[in-house]
């Protein structure tokens, strides 16, 4: 059955403006997808269609009485829950913050709503964007729309999966390691992590500040233009935005590259990397070539490091990120009762014992405190990387882990800049693997964190990259490839992926559920 | 390189986190296998190379020194797990 | 002073720079508003808030630097320092760690009274932070929970840390003394101590003098609450007291034992020793990745540099070497502020003679603007009018102690000096006037002539009195002058 749903927000828009469609339609077609299909995915933490189709209702007056709407007007967009919405909640999927309401509203929100998106809904994460299955959410999991045993990837995994499942055209995500991109190869959608100070931070919850950007997920490269255009942009909110001019990327998305130059890394094609994927990437640069661009091999002799110096550099500066949530100004507390009980008893129990030294150590009931909030307050995978990076950062490890780290990341960064002397764009896949099963890897964080091979090295480097479908497994999961360009070279990427789409059909699929 | 049930606690109180012993147990081991991973940064010499802490090489970004409203208090305080009205509340800090 | 050691002491200063807004927000840093108005989501540490420098906070430490003689960075970065309590809801404080703005400058000092012989404090480094909130505990510890009042949190801190170099309490006194005078003159802080814009934290140590000339230096403590430089003075006195004490019972020398904080308790005048657990020194230092670095060019520090007008120590050198001032009246004026300087300078190019405008200044401006409570500024005399009033003493037309009268006058009624001098009937006695009274007074006294032939001259003060019966406007100097004068004739 073909839906409104299942068109692009490109094609809706049009309608839109020319008075075929009205934002109520729209906006009704997408929360009918939700109502029916998010109780088996679980992409929406929060959705709520009244207000919504009241949105919705507003921008069609506005329209019809002919005043100005915003470049986006009546198109639903859903927005990950790490980005602050003035008056709503913001939850970051984490207990901490589960009741935590943002006076205000984050840059790309109040970009979002000047240009008359309907926010439909708040998407799934792994908590604090720490994980890449959005198994972390303390909330719910997220399945993937094409096996519900699988997971979308992570951490924008609601924010992938609601595309895929056609519950929103547009989606909001954030990239720290590869979180937009990962969950947009597992999902079958496109998903664009922009160059590092492209799009403001203001009011994107940090994880890891310098490697953090948020960015669009949607159906195509067209569609993920139109939305970068309207979040991209300098801010005086956000010291690390760059002040350059946005280009328009919706009208150049749909010019071809000429003479484009594509590199295939080399140590990318090593051990470890699942035959399905590599044939279909390979498939890929076939494609290319068929397009007219040339491949180069080409090497980034540092890759293989991206993952030690990521998993450093992240959680060292997430653990100073979280020192925040500590139950005193706002979020979680722990019961003060129970918590001066607890030491109470402690002390009972180092009196008969007479043990004076461990009297002497106790917590102080502040110390306490925030142990018991910070404990209760966050899951698992938060509390290890904020126990890995306190660590990296501490006295006498800090040389050998995080500035360590400092440094192997320039040299990745050089790395790219040496490549991207000769070719335009680098090649090559997002994961090793399609999408793997719910639980598989919970319980063993490094082969976690060997997913983000492939997507890290672009966050340290500060470069943007994009994830679009090229082929699906046997088992009929979809396989991401990636691009990646110099530091502002969006256009370069949306480009790129668009010709690639104008030549193929992966991008439509959709799953049934 | 590898990583001790002792480091893990101590590290645990200057991250201000509460541990069990079954959470002890796993972090200890879990993190000494990370650990033991991040060991493959010291086969490269970086004597040399500068520490790259940032993604952009932007410098001397200022905003200038205007008033902008504050927040009133009773918003600000709304979200606070334990206030007076006035004041933030915490336990009692004794000495330092 | 206790000659069997040298006190060795560094302070480390923290004053708030005159901005009108926070360090990384707009909120205001006015002192005294109630709490927690002052407040917003960037310096309440909201989850997505980034912080964004203040201009006027950087040039402010800059100038202030320039003005320490401090090497100026050419790039400096911005780390974050952390610990948690409840008045950091950050749980960091942004800061400089290993690459501050500015470092190795120096602050000359000296003492009027020549107490201690002029030096240079060296400065190791003064960089820029962000100051935490307030947290009130209850009297009764542990009775009441802590209040925390954020208004504070993210004001602009300068942290200005000296070499130690100085060897005495008295030292000490005179570096803050004169600290607080170049921020004022450079109004980049108010440094008022009881609103906490000016804090002092003390370093403290001894060397032990020995028989055989050894020193031995005792473990260094950190010195805490002291609220007043008064109260740093004393706090060092009996903290080098008290170590030299323990010394002698133990024997604890420098890097025997960790290094202690102790507070200054002011009404028990005694230093205490503060809890302190070890681990909470690990500051994990690491740039703040929210927040780029700065790059300062040789321009710019030159442009600070001639913007800085003349400090303190230039302009005592200059009513020293002009004006030809004692160090001691040169301090006064100058150490009074940029204001009484400038009144000063007026009043003595004005009426031509440094020394009379200074002892004018010195004495009866500054006691009447103690006596009324009023700034220099405010002050209804103002330099011409003052001028006027000392030409007049300088020209013999009006004494000392008429003057004096003149000047109450002039201030109470806002009149010039010689509408005041007619009113009261001062009025120059004309020259042959006076010489014929003097002649007459000589013919009437042959006793008091015959005194003065005899060497007696303070015989001569007898004419000023009669003189000054028959006419109360004769200049006193003058009359004595013309009398010895006529005498000496005869």
């Amino acid at each position: 059955m073909s839906s409104l749903a299942d068109r692009t927000a490109t094609e809706l828009l049009a309608d839109l403006s020319s008075g075929r469609l009205t934002s109520v339609e729209v906006t009704q077609a997408f929360v009918d997808r939700i109502e029916a299909h998010d109780k088996k995915v679980g992409a929406f933490l929060r959705f709520d269609s009244l207000p919504a189709l009241e949105q919705a209702r507003q921008v069609d007056q506005r329209r019809r009485a002919g005043q100005p709407v915003g470049r986006l007007a009546g198109l639903p967009v859903a927005v990950k829950d790490l980005l602050c919405s003035r008056d709503e909640k913001t939850t970051c999927a984490s207990r901490i913050l589960a009741d935590f309401v943002a006076p205000y509203d984050a840059t790309v929100v109040a970009r979002l709503k000047a240009a008359d998106a309907v926010l439909i809904g708040r998407t799934n994460l792994d908590e604090f964007a720490m994980g890449g299955s959005t198994e972390n959410s303390a909330f719910q999991k997220t399945r993937n729309p094409w096996d519900l045993e699988r997971t979308p990837g992570g951490s924008s995994g609601g924010a992938a999966a609601c595309v895929a499942a056609s519950m929103a055209p547009l989606s909001i995500g954030t990239d720290t390691g590869g979180s937009i991109r990962q969950p947009a190869g597992l999902c079958g959608v496109t998903g664009l992590k922009p160059t590092y100070g492209r799009v403001s931070r203001f009011g994107l919850v940090a994880f890891a500040s310098s490697l953090d950007q948020i960015g669009p997920l949607a159906s195509n490269a067209q569609d993920a233009a139109l939305l970068l255009e309207v979040i991209a942009g300098h801010d005086a909110y956000d010291s690390t935005s760059v002040d350059r001019p946005v280009p328009a990327y919706s009208q150049s998305v749909r010019q071809p590259l000429e003479g484009l130059t594509l590199g295939l890394v080399r140590e990318h094609f090593g051990e470890g990397l699942n035959g399905e994927v590599e044939a279909a990437v390979r498939e890929t640069v076939g494609v290319y070539r068929s397009l007219g661009a040339k491949v180069k091999d080409i090497s980034l002799p540092h890759s293989k490091y991206g993952v030690a110096a990521y998993y450093i550099i992240a959680p060292s500066e997430a653990s100073s990120n979280l020192a925040r949530y500590d139950g005193v100004h706002y979020g979680y507390r722990t019961d003060e009762k129970a918590m001066q009980a607890e030491l109470a008893a402690e002390r009972q129990r180092f009196e008969s014992a007479g043990n004076k030294r461990a009297i002497d150590e106790m917590d102080t009931p502040l110390v306490r405190l925030y142990r018991r909030s910070r404990a209760e307050g966050f899951g698992a995978e938060v509390k290890r990387r904020i126990i890995l990076g306190t660590y990296a950062l501490s006295a006498g490890y800090a040389d050998k882990f995080y500035l360590k780290a400092l440094k192997v990341r320039r040299l990745i960064r050089q790395d790219f800049d040496k490549a991207f002397q000769e070719v335009d764009l680098i090649l090559g896949p997002v994961t090793t693997s399609p999408a793997f099963k719910i639980g598989e890897k919970v319980n063993d964080p490094l082969a976690m964190y060997l997913v983000d091979l492939y997507t890290v090295s672009a966050n340290l480097a500060g470069i943007g990259g994009i994830a679009f479908p090229c082929g699906f497994s046997s088992g009929g999961l979809p396989i991401g490839v990636q691009l990646q360009a110099p530091p502002f070279e969006e256009d370069r990427l949306l480009r790129a992926c668009h010709m690639y789409q104008q030549a193929t059909e992966w991008h439509k699929r959709r799953p049934v559920l | 390189m590898s990583l001790s049930r002792a480091e893990v606690e101590r590290i645990a109180l200057l991250g201000r986190l509460q541990l069990s012993e079954a959470e002890l147990a796993a972090m200890t081991e879990q993190l000494g296998q990370v650990i033991g991973y991040m060991d493959l940064l010291s086969e490269l010499n970086t004597d040399d190379v500068e520490p790259m802490a940032h993604a952009v090489e932007i410098s001397n970004v200022f905003r200038p020194d205007e008033l902008t409203p504050s927040y009133d208090r009773s918003t600000m305080l709304a979200r606070a797990p334990h206030a007076d009205g006035e004041f933030y509340l915490v336990p009692a800090v004794l000495g330092d | 002073m206790n000659e069997s050691y040298t006190t060795i002491i560094g302070l480390e200063v923290h004053v708030q720079l005159l901005t009108r807004t926070k360090l990384f927000c707009g909120c205001s840093t006015k002192f005294g508003a109630p709490p927690n108005t002052q407040t917003c989501p960037i310096c309440t540490g909201l989850p997505g808030t980034l912080p964004v420098m203040n201009r006027r906070a950087f040039e402010l430490a800059l100038r202030t630097a320039v003005a320490l003689n401090c090497q100026i960075a050419r790039y400096t970065k911005w780390d974050r320092k952390q610990y948690y309590y409840p008045d950091l809801p950050k749980g960091y404080q942004i800061s400089q760690y290993d690459l501050p703005f500015s470092s190795d400058g120096y602050l000359e000092i000296r003492d009027p009274k020549a107490r201690f012989e002029p030096k240079r404090v060296g400065i190791i480094r003064a960089h820029l932070e962000e100051d935490a909130g307030k947290s009130m505990h209850d009297e009764k510890a542990g009775e009441a929970d802590s209040k925390i009042d954020l208004n504070r949190a993210g004001t602009p801190l300068l942290e200005i840390v000296s070499q130690p170099d100085m060897r005495s309490p008295l030292e000490a006194a005179a570096y803050l003394d004169e600290l607080k005078l170049l921020l004022t003159y450079l109004e980049v802080s108010d440094c008022n101590m009881q609103e906490g814009s000016l804090r002092v934290d003390a370093n403290v140590n001894i060397h032990v003098h020995q028989p055989d000339g050894h020193r031995i230096p005792t473990p260094i403590v950190e010195v805490k609450n002291m609220n007043s430089f008064r109260a740093v003075e004393r706090a060092l006195a009996y903290e080098a007291e008290r170590q030299y004490e323990v010394f002698q019972q133990t024997g604890q020398r420098l890097g025997q034992v960790p290094k202690q904080t102790r507070g200054w308790d002011d009404v028990e005048n005694i230093t205490r020793a503060q809890r302190h657990k070890e681990e909470s020194s690990d500051y994990r230092y690491f740039p703040d990745p929210d927040l780029v670095p700065v790059t300062v060019t040789d321009q710019q520090i030159e442009a600070v540099q001639a913007g800085l007008g003349e400090l303190p120590a230039d302009l005592r050198h200059r009513l020293e070497l002009t004006y030809n001032l004692t160090p001691y009246d040169s301090d006064v004026i100058v150490n009074k502020g940029r204001g009484l300087v400038d009144y000063y300078l007026q009043t003595a190019e004005l009426c031509g003679d440094g020394k009379l405008a200074s002892n004018w200044v010195t004495q009866d401006v500054l006691r009447e603007l103690k006596e009324r409570k009023l700034s220099i500024d405010e002050f209804p005399l103002r330099p011409p009018a003052l001028a006027d009033l000392l030409k007049k003493v300088k020209a013999g037309d009006i004494d000392t102690t008429r003057g004096r009268e003149v000047f109450l006058a002039m201030l109470a009624g806002g009149r010039s000096a010689e509408a005041v001098m007619a009113e009261m009937g001062f009025e120059k006695v004309d020259e042959s006037a006076l010489v014929e009274l003097c002649r007459e007074l000589v013919e009437a006294n042959p006793k008091l002539v015959a005194d003065v032939k005899a060497g007696k001259l303070q015989a001569a003060g007898a004419f000023v009195g009669q003189a000054k019966k028959k006419n109360p406007n004769v200049n006193p100097g003058r009359v004595r002058e013309i009398c010895l004068e006529l005498i000496g004739k005869m």
